[in-house]
């Protein structure tokens, strides 16, 4: 109602002024009213001016006084920003962003419901998935073991604090080495009947922050909070800036998250009550704006979080980009984030009481018989997720999307953070004219191909590389599918030049693989952008 | 199909014979999109490559070929007076157009893919796509009756020195192509400027038998034309006709609009039939071209526009001044003449030699438009000021991107500072 009044004091105001100018100008012909009418124009832009100018200021000063220009009534009329900002869904209450750039990768063999019982018995915690952790951790458990769901499996002899926790109850199979004697997994057999360690749940409404991360720590709970810059596991010895956790994931084939939240609305509240605790900013929700009905209650019902709507194409279910649009990270901030399954697990804690390291997965591409969302735990073996749906062939299995996740084998195990499995054909062949003839299979975000003109249309993927590698040449395209204020082409020169300074400056501390892949994506030198980004990474985290 | 690929593979060439090698490598990918995989980072990768991007450009030229090409024999016999309607004859001006552009176009890619087959096999990887574009360009800025043996030094100088020093495709400062022409323009300026070198063919002039002085090419066409019973080349007459100037319309521009108008129509500056380089002459085919482009995304549109407003920024200057004559020249009327559209369409848009931010386009789209009108305009030597505009623009555009980023990376620190209070 407020913005409808405000809008027909700006129409009306506008006719107004328009009127005084009209009736001014003499109703002549020829030189007389073309000048007239010149100077009508020129009157009123520069009565628009002075007024966006002087409402500007207002805000400015508004905002020096520390007013929130977003919600307070600050001038009479709307600013331009108001008028020709985007409107987003009636649903989306609150701060809303349009995302522009972007692009949606559509593929065959998407998940579709109701959730299964997934039938895989062996789990495993990897610790190569934790980044930054030393390659051999201190491992507690012997092959031959039975542990409970939540016992205590390694921990990081840099960072012993942080505990690493089998996410089902049985025996301990194996623990795997990979090269130079490092530990590549910890396989738990499952009991068909779970049993829990017992914790002691500490209450949250009374109790200290250091007793909750104490409590987080012993628990398990503690490797759901991931760490930016560098997307590594949490330092629990400091306190974020904020806490984000985006409830849509846009990738291809990413599971639809509403529909793994339900039922699951409890332990949901909890997990972000406890992440009010940790944090010395806000938690905040990044909301679906994309679609025709709001998405689940669960999220929009949320309490004690700042909510923000996010529309756009992928990447917009990102929260690097999320966080861009809301509290930017940079070089001295930190801010932890962790996926809407995290949170839950973390809630349960609390509610049932227990480390329930439950996963609902999505066994999503166009190479499987029926791709569908089940239940399962962190890191289930993916040969026994898949069993008898996986068609025979040339194939890739990908734990993971298809932009940034890993390939895998059938005897391994789903990644600790993944809640997606894509299987996606080889793409191994040879094409004749490949480089020359319009191709409507494979998809594209370049206009040049037709793949490109029907956005609805899946696309059967493969892995061929398209080409081959290139220096840069085709400037733009990046910023074209990354809706962030950042040069991603001169990032990447400035990490293959080591130039540090450069790198910092370009906003390095803002992006993770994932908020680039897509941008490695469209490349047309087909250049490894994931990979000079890590290597940036690294280099920026160690100095 | 799979026989094929076979029979194509079994004539792959040891790796340790290096040029071999990579001339295999080179022509099998032209041939086949080769097999290889993703692996790390994207799974997928989008279907466009260089070699797809390249051959749109290319693609977008083919309209200023065939133009170009029947524009040489259609000037050339404008000259001498005969078959003077634009669709007289139109066998004999595409004949003699062909003749003219053939070799220029085998010339300019036995050297430049000559000479980057060489490097690529010396540096050990594969042949890249940079000079598919080049090589369909520099044809089309040359003037048609270019010497083969200057037109090989050119590209040679353009492909060793503008590119393969500063590490091949992608890292060349300077617009490969203008490097080209530039190098012809200061080394052999008698080539490309005059009122004589953009018609072809007037070294024959006073032959008494054109027919015979044409040379071999031209003669066995005119069998097959004489048995058919249509004109030949051999009917010609042997001179110049009275009155006739050659001289392009920015020549003519010197002397004011009135002096273009009086020997071209503005509808004959716009479709092109006009002397001039070979494609630059017919702007509404640039043009498709150009939307081509833009419409395929290839192109960027930032640069196109901005250097459109550019150039009528400049004109409508200069038509304030009015200082002479051709200052005075109506600000649209520069749009008629010269080679403003195919500059701006085909080479101020190289992606890698442009700036490379939006912001940077902007700027430099339009840095190039004025400049290119204050070299037409001011100075006298230079008729026509877009390859000297967009070559100065190449240089400069790294500096504009570096206070685009440099801004960028400001407005972040300062974002840092005030979040840290």
């Amino acid at each position: 109602m407020k913005k409808a009044l405000k809008r027909l004091h700006f129409v009306t105001a506008f006719l107004f002024l328009f009127q005084i100018v009209q009736a001014q100008s003499p109703s002549g012909s020829g030189t007389g009213s073309f000048t007239a009418l010149l100077i009508a124009i020129v009157v009123i832009i520069s009565f628009f001016i002075i007024w966006q100018v002087s409402d500007n200021l207002l805000r400015i000063e508004a905002k020096k006084s520390g007013l929130d220009s977003e919600s307070e009534e600050l001038s009479l009329t709307p600013g331009l920003r108001d008028v020709f900002r985007k409107k987003g869904p009636a649903y989306a209450t609150g701060r809303y962003v349009a995302l522009k750039q972007g692009h949606n990768i559509v593929l065959e063999g998407a998940a579709k419901g109701p959730i299964e019982q997934a039938t895989a018995n062996t789990f495993a915690v990897e610790p190569p998935n934790f980044r930054g952790m030393s390659p051999i951790p201190k491992v507690e458990v012997e092959p031959g073991n039975t542990v409970k769901a939540g016992d205590h499996l390694f921990y990081d002899k840099k960072n012993p604090d942080v505990k690493y926790v089998s996410p089902v109850s049985g025996e301990v199979i194996a623990v795997n080495r990979g090269e130079r004697r490092s530990i590549a997994s910890i396989v738990v057999l499952a009991d068909k009947q779970q049993q829990y360690r017992s914790l002691n749940i500490p209450n949250l409404e009374t109790c200290s922050r250091a007793d909750l991360v104490a409590f987080l720590l012993d628990s398990g709970g503690w490797t759901m909070l991931r760490q930016r810059p560098f997307n590594i596991i949490a330092e629990h010895n400091e306190v974020p800036d904020n806490i984000f956790v985006s409830t849509f994931d846009t990738a291809p084939l990413a599971p639809n998250l509403d529909l793994v939240v339900e039922g699951r609305g409890a332990a949901f509240q909890k997990g972000l009550d406890v992440l009010g605790k940790l944090t010395k900013g806000k938690v905040w929700l990044g909301l679906n704006a994309n679609g025709e009905t709001a998405p689940s209650a669960v999220f929009t019902n949320a309490t004690g979080v700042q909510k923000t709507w996010f529309s756009g194409q992928h990447p917009a279910g990102n929260v690097g980009v999320q966080i861009h649009h809301t509290a930017p990270i940079g070089p001295k901030s930190m801010v932890w984030t962790l996926d809407v399954q995290g949170v839950i697990t973390i809630g349960a804690l609390f509610t049932e009481g227990r480390f329930n390291a439950e996963r609902v997965v999505a066994l999503t591409g166009a190479e499987l018989a029926t791709p569908k969302y089940v239940r399962t735990f962190i890191g289930a073996n993916i040969g026994q997720l898949l069993e008898g749906n996986i068609f025979e062939g040339n194939n890739r299995i990908i734990s993971g999307d298809v932009l940034s996740g890993a390939k895998a084998a059938k005897d391994d195990y789903l990644n600790y953070y993944d809640d997606q499995l894509t299987v996606v054909m080889e793409g191994d062949h040879y094409e004749m004219f490949g480089w020359l003839l319009p191709d409507l299979s494979t998809p594209s975000v370049s206009k040049a191909l037709p793949g490109s003109r029907f956005p609805d249309i899946a696309f059967k993927a493969h892995t061929n590389m398209n080409g081959e590698k290139r220096a840069f040449v085709v400037t733009g395209q990046y910023e074209k599918v990354l809706p962030m204020d950042i040069y991603p082409q001169h990032l990447m020169k400035a990490i293959l030049t080591n130039d540090y300074e450069k790198m910092e400056g370009l906003g390095i501390h803002e992006l993770v693989e994932e908020d680039v892949a897509l941008c490695e994506f469209a490349c047309t030198s087909k250049q490894p952008l994931q990979e000079i980004l890590r290597t940036g990474l690294d280099m920026v985290k160690e100095s | 199909m799979n026989s094929f690929l076979d029979k194509v593979k079994s004539f792959e060439p040891p790796k340790e014979k290096k040029f071999l090698h990579t001339l295999y490598d080179g022509f099998f990918t032209f041939l086949y999109t080769p097999n290889h995989v993703t692996h790390g980072g994207v799974h997928v990768r989008d279907r466009m490559d260089l070699k797809r991007t390249m051959v749109m450009v290319v693609l977008a030229l083919t309209l200023c070929y065939v133009f170009g090409t029947y524009n040489i024999g259609h000037q050339h016999f404008v000259a001498l007076g005969q078959h003077t309607s634009f669709m007289a004859a139109m066998h004999l001006k595409l004949v003699h157009g062909l003749i003219k552009i053939l070799p220029v176009f085998i010339v300019t890619h036995i050297v430049g893919l000559g000479i980057e087959f060489y490097y690529a096999a010396r540096k050990g990887h594969g042949i890249e796509e940079g000079f598919l574009v080049t090589g369909a360009l520099i044809p089309l800025i040359m003037p048609p009756d270019i010497p083969l043996w200057i037109l090989s030094f050119a590209v040679a100088f353009a492909v060793i020195l503008g590119k393969e020093a500063f590490g091949g495709t992608g890292m060349n400062v300077v617009n490969i192509a203008l490097l080209a022409r530039a190098f012809v323009f200061f080394a052999y300026p008698g080539e490309i400027s005059g009122d004589r070198c953009w018609v072809s063919g007037l070294e024959f002039e006073g032959t008494a038998a054109m027919g015979e002085a044409y040379g071999w090419a031209h003669g066995m066409f005119d069998g097959l034309f004489k048995w058919l019973g249509v004109a030949t080349f051999g009917d010609g007459g042997g001179a110049v006709v009275d009155g006739w100037s050659g001289a392009t319309p920015l020549a003519l521009a010197k002397n004011g609009w009135d002096n273009v108008t009086a020997h071209y129509s503005s509808l004959q500056m716009f479709w092109g039939d006009v002397p001039g380089s070979v494609g630059e002459t017919s702007k509404p085919l640039i043009m498709i071209g150009a939307l081509m482009l833009i419409a395929t995304g290839i192109a960027s549109w930032r640069i196109m526009f901005s250097m459109i407003i550019g150039a009528a920024f400049m004109g409508l200057l200069f038509n304030a001044w009015g200082h002479d004559v051709q200052m005075d020249i109506p600000w649209y009327f520069h749009f008629y003449m010269g080679s403003f559209w195919f500059a701006m369409a085909f080479m101020a848009t190289d992606p890698v030699t442009a700036a490379s931010t939006n912001t940077g386009k902007w700027i430099y789209g339009f840095g190039i438009g004025v400049l290119g009108i204050i070299i037409r305009v001011m100075n006298t030597a230079y008729p026509e000021g877009w390859m000297l505009a967009i070559l100065f623009m190449n240089v400069w555009a790294p500096l504009i991107d570096h206070y685009v980023v440099q801004s960028n990376m400001k407005r972040r620190a300062k974002r840092v500072a005030t979040a840290a209070n």
